[in-house]
């Protein structure tokens, strides 16, 4: 559902009650009007507003830091870190973009804190052409999920997906999986939407690629 | 329209995002090379995998658990002033 929500930016000077009484103006995210009693000192509000998207944020936590300790960790800051800015959030994008841009900068932050010797950055190897040609021209089996049970099928794909360099596991997490438009995803990201296209493509690739070793035909590797 | 032209537009295919004239370049070709359309059946059954397999366990306890402790938190900042506690670890739907 796309939500209009650049003219609350445009209008500092209405009071939210005049901002809601506006009929011309039916396209105001319902999230505006929490985030408004927020910063009013609503508890009340922001805890619905932590309800609403606690799920989510937990979620693109762990497909990032494919830890869930470190994503409940994460969920906690997020949501602290938002209510310590929330003056700061103007309503230029959603919400919950807003929510997600901070839980992805909490979660390479925490890979960071993990490998110590590593940068871990939306850009780490953005650079190299790994993946970004299939190599395998295998045909799957039809419903290859199907020969394993529920337990091997979650191994294989955290195992495949945690195979992915951060910034494309992120990108895949959230356009695919969490089901962002290519928009919300570069907003989300600080990234071009032509770079969130270029890495979406390989992290896609990448995976199509890993995932090939237990789903093609003949496959004698998998079981 | 070549595999490297093909590839270069998967993205905005699988996204519907591709204007119709191109549309009828990359339609003309996946019928014409099959390694290609093994790659956009193998990655559409990529993507189709994740969002029906990937489903983190979210129960209830850990959902009032962490609201609980983000609001603590919050109301422990002292940061906005006039405020009505209804700081609840309520179970959600209650």
């Amino acid at each position: 559902m796309a939500v209009e929500t650049s003219s609350i930016a445009g209008e500092p000077h209405n009071s939210f009650e005049e901002v809601i009484a506006a009929d011309s103006q039916p396209e105001i995210h319902p999230d505006l009007a929490l985030v408004e009693r927020a910063k009013a000192g609503d508890t009340a509000a922001f805890e619905q507003l932590v309800r609403q998207y606690e799920r989510q944020i937990f979620r693109t936590a762990q497909h990032i830091t494919q830890n869930r300790e470190d994503a409940e960790d994460i969920t906690q800051d997020v949501f602290f870190k938002a209510f310590q800015k929330l003056d700061q959030f103007q309503g230029n994008s959603k919400f919950s973009t807003w929510l997600v841009r901070i839980a992805v900068n909490e979660s390479l932050m925490r890979l960071r804190k993990r490998k110590t010797s590593k940068t871990v950055s939306m850009d780490q190897d953005v650079e190299t052409d790994e993946g970004s040609i299939p190599r395998d021209f295998a045909e799957w089996r039809p419903n290859p999920e199907q020969n394993y049970s529920q337990a091997e099928l979650a191994e294989i794909l955290r195992k495949t997906i945690a195979g992915l360099p951060p910034g494309f596991r992120t990108v895949f997490t959230l356009r695919d999986i969490e089901n962002l438009s290519t928009e919300e995803t570069a907003a989300a990201l600080g990234l071009s939407v032509p770079a969130v296209k270029s890495r979406l493509l390989r992290a896609r690739l990448q995976l199509r690629e890993r995932l090939s070793r237990y789903f093609r035909q003949n496959n004698e590797a998998s079981k | 329209m070549n595999c490297t032209e093909f590839l270069s537009k998967l993205t905005d295919y699988f996204d519907g995002q591709i204007d119709p004239a191109l549309l009828t370049e990359v339609k003309a070709h996946l019928g014409t090379c099959h390694h290609c359309e093994v790659v956009v059946d193998t990655t559409r059954k990529t993507i189709d995998v994740y969002r029906g397999a990937v489903n983190y366990e979210f129960p209830e306890e850990l959902s009032n658990r962490l609201r609980a402790a983000v609001m603590e938190r919050c109301l422990a900042s002292g940061k906005l002033p006039n405020i009505e506690v209804k700081a609840s670890t309520k179970p959600a739907g209650q």
